[in-house]
C-alpha cells in the first residue's frame, strides 16, 4: 500500500521518500516505519518527499503533520517537498491548533467512595423532597378535579382505564394463576404431612386478599403501566409539548397527570380483586387434582378464611398504590429536561421508585392494620 | 509530482449511479422511474418541495430501505443486490449527516467521533484522538470533545454531525436538511465548512435540501423533484436552471412561488 525509504545524504540531511498511499489504514505504518529517521544523531536536516504518494486523505496529513512535530521536538528541521496542490488543500483543512487545545469543559472529576455517598445521599433528598412536594400538588388536584368533575378529561381516562386494566388483565391473570398454583402446591407439600390439606385453601386466599393480591397487581402496573406514563410525559417534555401547554394556558399536571392517576384509581382496585380470583383459581385445581378436595369444599374454605374486611382494606391498599404508581410516573416524566436517554432513564426511575413506595407502604398498612383488626 | 490517484480518475466518474428507482409505501408511489448519477468529487444537490421524495431518494441509496424497482450503484457495488460483507464494505466509504444530526445523546462528542474509528480500525487510542481532536479542528468545534450533544446549539450539533461523518474520510457525504432551521448566518458558515471538505478532501457530495440560499452556495449541480411528477423535472447548474428554465414548477421554485 505504501513504501518509505530513508537515504542519509552528505552534510547528514536525511531524505524520507514515501510512495503510496498516505491514509487512515497506512498512518500507524508510516509513524513506525519513520522512527529511524530520529534516531539518527543529530541530523542536519529531514526532508520528507512526497513525489510518489497517489493517495492522500486527512489522516494522512496528519501523519505529516506528526512528522513534523517529532522534527520540533528534536530541534531538526523537517521539510515537506513535492506536494501536490490537492494534498496541500487537505493540509490548510487542518487546524494545528485544535491538536493541542485543551478541552474547554474539563472531563469528570474523580470523586472519592465517602464523597460519592455523600452525592448520593444529598441527590436522594432533594429527590424525595421534590416527589413530595409534586405528591402534595397532585393531591390537591386530585381534590379539585372531584370538587370540578367537569375539568377532567374523561376520554382520556377512559383510555388511559383501558391501557392500564384491560390490556393489562391477561399477563396479571396468569401470573395470578401460576401464583395461586405455585402457592397451593408447595404449601400442600408440609401441609399434607399432617393432613390438613384443607388450610392450603384458606392460605392461598388469605395471602392472595389480604398481601400478595394488592403487591403482585401493584408491581405489574407499576412496571407496564409507571413505566409507560413517564416515558410518554418525558418524550412530550423532550418534543416541547408540555411547554406548549404551559403557554397555551393549561395546567399540564391537570392536563396530563389527572387522567393517567384516576384510569390507575378506578382499574387497579378491580385488577387487584382480579389477580385475587385467577390466584384463587390457581389454588383450587392443585386441591381438587393433587389434594382430593371436591371444588364446594375448597371454595367454601376459602370463603371462611377471610372477610369482607380483608377485601375493602385491600381494595384501598390497591387505591393508594395507584396512586403512588401513576403519580410517581408522571413526576419522573415531568422531571425530564432533554435527551433520549433522560427519558429512558425517567421509565427506569418510574419503576425504581413505584416499588420502592409500594413496600413502604404496604409495610405501612400492615402496622396500622394489626392494630385495627 | 504526480496528482495523487485520488483525482486521477476523470472528473466524469459516476459515484453514484440510480436507475430506474421506484418506491412505494402502500399504494402510495413516491418516486417513479428515477435515474441519475453523481460524480466523482461533485457536490449534488437534490432538491424540491415538501413531499417530492428528496429524503425518500436519500434514504434508498444510503441503504436504510429497499426499492421496489431498480438499481443503486455505489463506486460500482449493485447496493440493491449487495451481500451483507459486501454492504458493510460500501457503508465505510460513507458518510451521513442526518437532519437531526442524530449523534448519541449519551456520548460526549469525542466518543461519538472516536466510535466509528474505534470500531473499524486498530489504530491505537493516542492516534484516535488525535484523528478526533483535528475533525473538531476541522468543523470549528476545537476543544469541545467533552461536550454532549445537549450542550450545543443547533449549528453546533450539525458541525459535530459533520465531524462524525468525516471520522473516517468517506469518499461520499450524504447530507440532509443540513442548513433546516439554522440563522441565515450559521447556514452559510455550514455551507462554507461543506465547501472546504468537499475542495480538501475531494469529498463526493449529495445533499438534500430546499434551502434556496445554501442551493446557490454550496451546488455545482442540482437535481429537482416533483411531488406530481414523482421524479425528476429538472437538472443542471442552479443559475441555469433559475435563468432559462421554462418549466413553471422550476421557475415557481427559484422563485419562491406557490403552484
Amino acid at each position: 500500500m505504501f513504501h518509505l525509504s530513508i537515504t542519509e545524504e552528505e552534510g547528514r540531511t536525511i531524505i524520507v521518500s514515501i510512495t503510496g498511499r498516505l491514509s487512515l489504514e497506512t498512518i500507524e505504518s508510516v509513524m513506525k516505519e519513520s522512527k529511524p529517521v530520529f534516531e539518527i544523531n543529530r541530523p542536519f536536516m529531514i526532508i520528507v518527499n512526497l513525489a510518489g504518494v497517489t493517495f492522500m486523505d486527512s489522516a494522512g496529513a496528519l501523519t505529516l503533520l506528526r512528522l513534523e512535530d517529532e522534527a520540533r521536538k528534536r530541534s531538526v528541521p523537517l521539510f515537506i517537498t513535492e506536494m501536490s496542490e490537492k494534498a496541500k488543500d487537505i493540509m490548510q483543512l487542518i487546524d494545528r491548533r485544535a491538536l493541542a487545545l485543551t478541552p474547554l469543559n474539563p472531563q469528570e472529576r474523580h470523586i472519592g467512595f465517602f464523597a460519592q455517598i455523600g452525592e448520593h445521599s444529598i441527590n436522594f433528598l432533594k429527590d424525595m423532597q421534590q416527589v413530595i412536594t409534586f405528591g402534595g400538588i397532585l393531591v390537591a388536584e386530585i381534590i379539585s378535579s372531584i370538587r370540578h368533575p367537569r375539568t377532567v378529561r374523561w376520554a382520556d381516562t377512559i383510555n388511559y382505564m383501558k391501557k392500564v386494566g384491560v390490556d393489562g388483565l391477561p399477563i396479571l391473570g396468569l401470573i395470578s394463576f401460576l401464583l395461586g398454583l405455585i402457592m397451593a402446591f408447595m404449601s400442600s407439600l408440609q401441609l399434607k404431612q399432617f393432613g390438613a390439606n384443607i388450610y392450603v385453601a384458606s392460605l392461598v386466599g388469605l395471602a392472595m386478599v389480604r398481601e400478595l393480591g394488592p403487591i403482585m397487581t401493584a408491581v405489574l402496573v407499576a412496571g407496564r403501566s409507571g413505566s409507560a406514563f413517564a416515558a410518554e410525559i418525558g418524550t412530550m417534555k423532550v418534543n416541547e409539548e408540555v411547554d406548549a401547554l404551559i403557554t397555551m394556558g393549561f395546567n399540564p399536571i391537570q392536563f396530563l397527570a389527572i387522567p393517567k392517576v384516576f384510569a390507575a384509581m378506578f382499574v387497579v382496585p378491580l385488577l387487584t380483586l382480579f389477580s385475587d380470583l385467577f390466584a384463587i383459581f390457581g389454588g383450587l385445581l392443585v386441591g381438587v387434582i393433587g389434594l382430593d378436595i371436591t371444588i364446594y369444599t375448597y371454595l367454601k374454605q376459602t370463603a371462611s378464611s377471610f372477610g369482607a374486611f380483608d377485601i375493602i382494606t385491600g381494595s384501598i391498599k390497591s387505591v393508594v398504590f395507584a396512586v403512588l404508581i401513576s403519580g410517581i410516573g408522571c413526576h419522573r416524566g415531568f422531571e425530564v429536561s432533554s435527551g433520549t436517554e433522560a427519558v429512558g432513564n425517567a421509565a427506569t426511575s418510574a419503576v425504581v421508585s413505584s416499588l420502592f413506595l409500594i413496600i413502604v407502604t404496604d409495610s405501612t398498612f400492615a402496622i396500622i392494620l394489626n392494630y385495627i383488626r | 509530482m504526480h496528482e495523487t490517484d485520488q483525482f486521477l480518475t476523470t472528473p466524469q466518474t459516476p459515484v453514484i449511479k440510480v436507475e430506474s428507482l421506484t418506491v412505494r409505501y402502500g399504494e402510495n408511489t413516491i418516486l417513479d422511474n428515477v435515474s441519475l448519477e453523481v460524480f466523482k468529487g461533485e457536490i449534488l444537490v437534490i432538491a424540491g418541495g415538501s413531499g417530492c421524495g428528496k429524503s425518500t431518494l436519500l434514504k434508498q441509496i444510503i441503504g436504510l430501505e429497499k426499492p421496489l424497482a431498480g438499481k443503486i450503484w455505489i463506486d460500482g457495488v449493485d447496493i440493491t443486490e449487495a451481500e451483507d460483507e459486501q454492504f458493510e464494505e460500501i457503508r465505510k466509504k460513507m458518510g451521513v449527516l442526518f437532519q437531526s444530526s442524530a449523534l448519541f445523546g449519551s456520548m460526549t462528542l469525542s466518543e461519538n467521533i472516536i466510535l466509528p474509528l474505534m470500531t473499524f480500525t486498530d489504530l491505537p487510542p493516542e492516534t484516535i484522538a488525535l484523528i478526533m481532536k483535528m475533525k473538531l479542528g476541522m468543523v470549528g468545534l476545537a476543544g469541545y470533545e467533552n461536550h454532549f450533544p445537549d450542550e450545543l446549539s443547533g449549528g453546533m450539533k450539525k458541525r459535530a454531525g459533520i465531524a462524525r461523518a468525516i471520522a473516517m474520510d468517506p469518499q461520499i457525504l450524504f447530507l440532509d436538511e443540513p442548513s433546516a432551521s439554522l440563522d441565515p448566518v450559521t447556514a452559510a458558515g455550514l455551507d462554507h465548512l461543506i465547501l472546504n471538505i468537499n475542495h480538501g478532501m475531494g469529498t463526493t457530495m449529495m445533499i438534500v435540501t430546499h434551502e434556496l440560499q445554501s442551493i446557490f452556495n454550496v451546488a455545482q449541480r442540482i437535481i429537482l423533484l416533483d411531488k406530481s411528477q414523482k421524479g425528476i423535472i429538472a437538472e443542471g447548474s442552479p443559475l441555469e436552471l433559475k435563468e432559462h428554465s421554462t418549466d413553471p414548477r422550476v421557475r415557481n421554485f427559484f422563485n419562491r412561488k406557490a403552484a
